[in-house]
């Protein structure tokens, strides 16, 4: 479902990513660590074209990209996107909209989706995470908690092969963190490639089935704790 | 009669202001002049040729001007020097009782209503009404053109002439617009005095003017109440310069010695009535029918205002979007654009568009006027929903990417929805700015509140009554409005910030 191929990027000298290399298998989960700053996030912004890289290449649900994404055309990067969900570390809810109309919003301007049909799906999605009687609430009126499994539900609105997440959980106290990782596997049960980064060692191993390790800007794998024991 | 582009609004609001504040005269010009070994003349040098001007051969710009010849003779006579003391022209009478200066000298015509208000010397120059047609109309006389649109300057002896005959005149700044129109067949004549008509109407080939004067008139020196020595010492001397013949070598030094001053003087001589002919409109009260303009004036204001803003938005939005997006061209485009709009004076703006590029398409006034504010206004609100879109968090735009969502649906269902909340305050702002700035339209014709304000002005001899009267509906049109901003405001940030209500 995911190659990726000797990826580099620099920003000015600094290489923030030398040859990352690795292969995900449809319906895995897959966490990446490392210390903050290493890059985790950047390498997963890249695989939905948020950001360009400067070499090597990578494939993402039949997608090929390329240093600076030059074979891709802008319809090419909105099916892309269609095919890949992105939760951000900051969830980044739109504000003037409610937890229904944020997780509708994409099926309904990027698919077409008739608006009645696009609400029940969104209620169904906000139901699996456990927010359906927040369907109406604002952002705002939301805790943190509440924010990021909205934020996982829209990701998850256009049923996509992918679901990259981005610190699903950091802003979270551990109670909170460990329902929305629940969550995370429950919504998604094999169906979905879920490639998640964190900083949190425990969290990685209680969800991912393997777990990479980003340092010096390339993955090496780690071994599963029970592998160690 | 007033011979040169007047910025209605401001003066308008400085002739109030003046009216409020006006102090009482000073007792005895003449002898404190006499202490002072000077008279001082209030005059406007923007009047220009042949009145008072300043001279284009001078590297000091002295002035000159038949005007500035027979006051230095007046003064002379008196035993004093003549200083002039520049002044607007509109509110020459107010700064006169005010006490900015001695005597007011520049083409004031001897009507009923000034004669009310302050005193008048005897008649220093005889002038006529000439009307104009477009070359080739075989309409040549008022009574021909009943029913016309006739174009004259406002506040003008002609403008009162034509009320008095029935006329609702089409009225001017500047001395060169009603012509042009009058070429362009925007109206079908314009009444003028024959010394503007003759430099500014008559000489172009488009026009034809009517040989006899529909009217004739004076011009003398005004005076300030209780300064009737003064009046009588002036007399004194212009009898002495007229009879002398320093006036005819004075007038005819600047080509102006015709027939008319013949006339003058014969009638002077034999004593007759030294008072022409009230022209007509004399000064009444306010009245029902005041009231009814006065609110047609001020939908005529809110159709502009409105009109023109739902023009500025959408253009102000685009400029905004070019000037953020990614292209070139357009970015060079719409920062040239803003900048020329804002940097320029919108006055300027609507000479440019409606007489400047009458050649090449021509507007009507209404047209023009509504575009002319919607272009500039653009350009303030293409800053306003620049600083707005750029308010909106970087991560907006991103998630709604990450979504699949196009730039256009980003902008669309994210971005905008967001930064019009932040610029809401603002655009309230400028809405209240055009509908204020909307009084400028005037100097094309277009007759809206403030204009209909400095005619009734004029009618009721003061500007206190129909000043209060418009300020009180411009306030009547603006305060709602901000109410109206701040509820719309307070229901829209509502899902942001549950304590703003």
């Amino acid at each position: 479902m995911i190659s990726i191929r000797k990826l580099g990027k620099r920003r000015g000298d600094v290489r923030t990513l030398s040859g990352v290399s690795a292969e995900i298998g449809a319906g895995e989960v897959v966490a990446i660590v490392g210390e903050s700053g290493c890059g985790k996030t950047t390498l997963l912004r890249c695989l939905n074209g948020l950001e360009t890289f400067d070499e090597g290449a990578a494939t993402i649900a039949g997608f090929e990209l390329d240093p600076g994404l030059r074979s891709l055309s802008e319809p090419d990067l909105i099916r892309l996107r269609g095919a890949v969900g992105f939760a951000f570390q900051e969830h980044h809810l739109f504000p003037h909209l409610t937890a229904e109309e944020n997780v509708s919003l994409s099926p309904r301007v990027v698919k077409h989706v008739p608006a009645r049909e696009a609400r029940e799906r969104a209620q169904e999605l906000l139901r699996a995470v456990g927010l359906a009687e927040r369907a109406g609430a604002y952002p705002h009126q939301l805790s943190g908690g509440q924010r990021q499994r909205v934020a996982l539900a829209r990701a998850l609105a256009q049923d996509p092969k992918v679901l990259l997440l981005d610190e699903p959980t950091s802003a979270l106290d551990p109670e909170t963190a460990e329902g929305v990782a629940r969550t995370i596997l429950d919504v998604t049960a094999g169906r979905v490639t879920v490639v998640l980064v964190t900083h949190q060692i425990s969290l990685a191993h209680r969800m991912a089935g393997r777990v990479l390790r980003l340092e010096g800007g390339a993955l090496a794998e780690l071994p599963t704790p029970t592998d160690t024991r | 009669m007033s011979r040169k582009v007047r910025v209605v609004k401001l003066r308008a609001l400085a002739a109030f202001t003046v009216a409020c504040v006006a102090g009482p005269a000073r007792a005895d010009t003449l002898s404190a002049a006499r202490a002072r070994g000077e008279l001082v003349f209030g005059a406007d040098a923007q009047g220009g040729e042949p009145f008072v001007f300043e001279d284009p051969n001078d590297p000091r710009r002295k002035l000159i001007g038949f005007e500035v010849d027979i006051a230095d003779a007046l003064a002379a006579d008196v035993g004093v020097r003549a200083r002039f003391s520049q002044a607007d022209w509109s509110t020459l009478v107010p700064s006169l009782e005010r006490g900015d200066f001695d005597v007011a000298m520049n083409g004031l015509e001897d009507t009923p209503s000034r004669r009310a208000r302050i005193l008048l010397t005897l008649p220093y120059f005889s002038f006529g009404e000439t009307l104009a047609v477009k070359r080739g109309d075989g309409r040549k006389s008022l009574d021909a053109l009943a029913g016309g649109r006739i174009g004259t300057l406002n506040q003008s002896f002609a403008d009162d002439l034509l009320r008095g005959r029935g006329f609702e005149p089409v009225l001017y700044e500047g001395v060169s617009e009603p012509y042009a129109d009058l070429a362009l067949g925007r109206i079908s004549g314009v009444l003028l005095d024959h010394v503007i008509a003759d430099r500014y109407g008559c000489v172009r080939p488009d026009v034809d003017c009517v040989r006899d004067d529909v009217a004739r008139g004076t011009y003398a020196i005004g005076v300030r109440h209780g300064d009737e020595a003064l009046v009588a010492r002036l007399n004194e001397a212009l009898g002495r310069l007229r009879r002398s013949g320093t006036l005819e070598r004075i007038l005819e030094k600047w080509k102006l010695w015709d027939f008319r001053q013949v006339e003058l003087s014969h009638r002077l001589e034999t004593g007759a009535a030294t008072a022409p002919p009230p022209p007509s409109a004399v000064s009444r009260a306010w009245s029902f029918a005041d009231t009814r303009l006065f609110l047609a004036g001020a939908l005529v204001t809110l159709a502009l205002s409105t009109a023109a803003f739902a023009l500025a938005l959408p253009l102000g939005l685009g400029l905004a979007l070019c000037r953020l997006g990614r292209r070139g061209p357009l970015r060079a485009f719409a920062v040239t654009y803003i900048e020329l709009f804002r940097g320029t004076p919108l006055l300027l703006q609507l000479y440019v568009l409606y007489f400047g590029l009458a050649p090449v398409f021509r507007l009507p006034p209404w047209a023009a006027a509504v575009l002319a504010l919607a272009m500039n206004y653009g350009a303030y609100e293409a800053e306003i929903h620049r600083g707005a879109l750029l308010a909106v968090p970087s991560g907006q735009g991103e998630a709604a990417r990450a979504l699949g969502l196009t730039r256009f649906q980003a902008l669309r269902h994210v971005l905008l929805p967001q930064s019009f909340r932040i610029a809401l305050p603002s655009m309230t702002n400028d809405f209240v700015a055009l509908l204020k700035d909307s009084s400028l339209v005037s100097v094309i014709t277009v007759v809206e509140l403030t204009k209909r304000m400095t005619i009734a002005a004029v009618d009721l001899r003061g500007w206190l009554v129909p000043g209060l009267a418009c300020a009180a509906l411009y306030f009547a049109m603006s305060y709602p409005l901000s109410r109206l901003a701040a509820r719309l405001e307070g229901a829209l940030r509502r899902d942001q910030h549950p304590e703003a209500r």
